[in-house]
């Protein structure tokens, strides 16, 4: 048995001796929430909140995370983009996109949190926490973001934290108390997809041994369906994203192709792939062949 | 009527000594209940705001929520 297929029997029969009936519904449960969709979507990058809006629904998505900006001192007759977003069907998750040290992206935070609160949304004590370190490459700064999480995880933040496909860090982060850890595909917007399968996989594995439970999500990267669907197939437990939906040609029809690659990645998750195989394996019987071509074999 | 100098977002701005948080926003016609404040990098909870006054220097962040990923 491969390394890459222990890794996924370690994650499913863990997931088994959680006593996981298949014919139960596969639910997503996430700090104090629980979601029947495993996609979480972004609110930014759209043309217009109508394509915004008409995505979040055709994902059938029920979480959408947003970012804390300054209010526009000059400007504040435009539209209002919680108009929207129906709070009624979707939890908000605040994000702290923008911040490049750990201050910043606490004070976004608790100001994100300080508007939930007032609006009554459910999502006002999660933060989907972002440290960047680099403007070209938006890559996280994991020194930063391990210290934003220590402090919000003190003050009471169910946290989950946009990281690297670094294992090392993954680890350190789940000790500090996040409540689940994002790592990217590849960086955010690139559209690259999955580039290090085989980090993630560590990941994955590590943070879900003796806690299969604990939520892992992919998070940035993505830029089609089958990038959704392979996340999904490694084991994660959700997926992230924005731009491949807001600035695909149609963002509807691929907020549709997503949550079916995500519905169908999930299932081929818990059916148990086949092993790979360098040769090929007859699915028809050898035996009976009408020509004599092709030999039985006899061992 | 005395003036004080303080700082919204950055830009300088002068209101009337004793201005509370809620009469900056009623300046700054800012009317959704989509923000949140934070006074010298505290955050001010919302029931503070018609109490807490502005003094000479301080700075005010008012910020709200936008789309992003």
């Amino acid at each position: 048995m491969s390394e890459l297929n222990k890794a996924t029997s370690t994650v499913e029969s863990a997931e088994k001796s959680d006593g996981n009936d298949p014919d139960q519904e596969d639910l997503f449960r996430i700090g104090c929430h629980t979601f029947q969709s495993r996609l979480i979507m972004g609110t930014g990058r759209y043309l217009s909140f109508e394509a915004m809006q008409e995505s979040h629904f055709a994902g059938e998505t029920e979480c959408v995370t947003i970012a804390v900006r300054r209010e526009r001192l000059h400007d504040s007759s435009g539209r209002n983009i919680l108009d929207f977003i129906d709070a009624e069907r979707l939890v908000l998750l605040p994000n702290t996109a923008g911040s490049y040290d750990a201050e910043t992206a606490v004070r976004c935070a608790r100001m994100g949190r300080e508007i939930l609160r007032h609006l009554e949304n459910p999502g006002a004590d999660w933060v989907k926490l972002e440290v960047l370190g680099d403007s070209r490459t938006l890559l996280p700064d994991p020194i930063e973001l391990l210290k934003a999480t220590e402090i919000l995880v003190a003050d009471g933040f169910d946290v989950l934290c946009y990281t690297s496909d670094d294992p090392v860090i993954a680890r350190r982060l789940k000790d500090a108390g996040a409540t689940s850890v994002m790592p990217a595909a590849s960086p955010i917007g690139s559209g690259l997809g999955i580039l290090n399968q085989n980090n993630l996989r560590m990941i994955i594995d590590d943070l879900k041994r003796d806690d299969p439970d604990f939520p892992v999500i992919v998070d940035a990267g993505i830029g089609t369906a089958s990038d959704a669907a392979q996340a999904m197939e490694l084991g994660f437990d959700a997926v992230l994203l924005n731009s491949a939906v807001a600035l695909a040609e149609q963002p509807v029809s691929m907020a549709a192709a997503m949550r079916h690659a995500i519905v169908g990645g999930r299932l081929a998750f818990h059916s148990g792939r086949i092993p790979k195989s360098r040769y090929g394996s007859a699915s028809s019987p050898d035996v009976g062949v009408i020509s004599h071509r092709i030999q039985p074999k006899t061992d | 009527m005395t003036q004080v100098n303080i700082k919204v977002n950055d830009e300088e701005q002068r209101v009337p000594a004793g201005t509370t948080i809620s009469g900056l926003l009623d300046l700054m016609q800012i009317t959704s209940p989509a923000v949140a404040v934070e006074l010298n990098l505290e955050v001010q909870p919302r029931h503070q705001f018609d109490s807490c006054q502005l003094s000479e220097g301080d700075s005010v962040e008012i910020v709200t929520l936008v789309g992003g990923g």
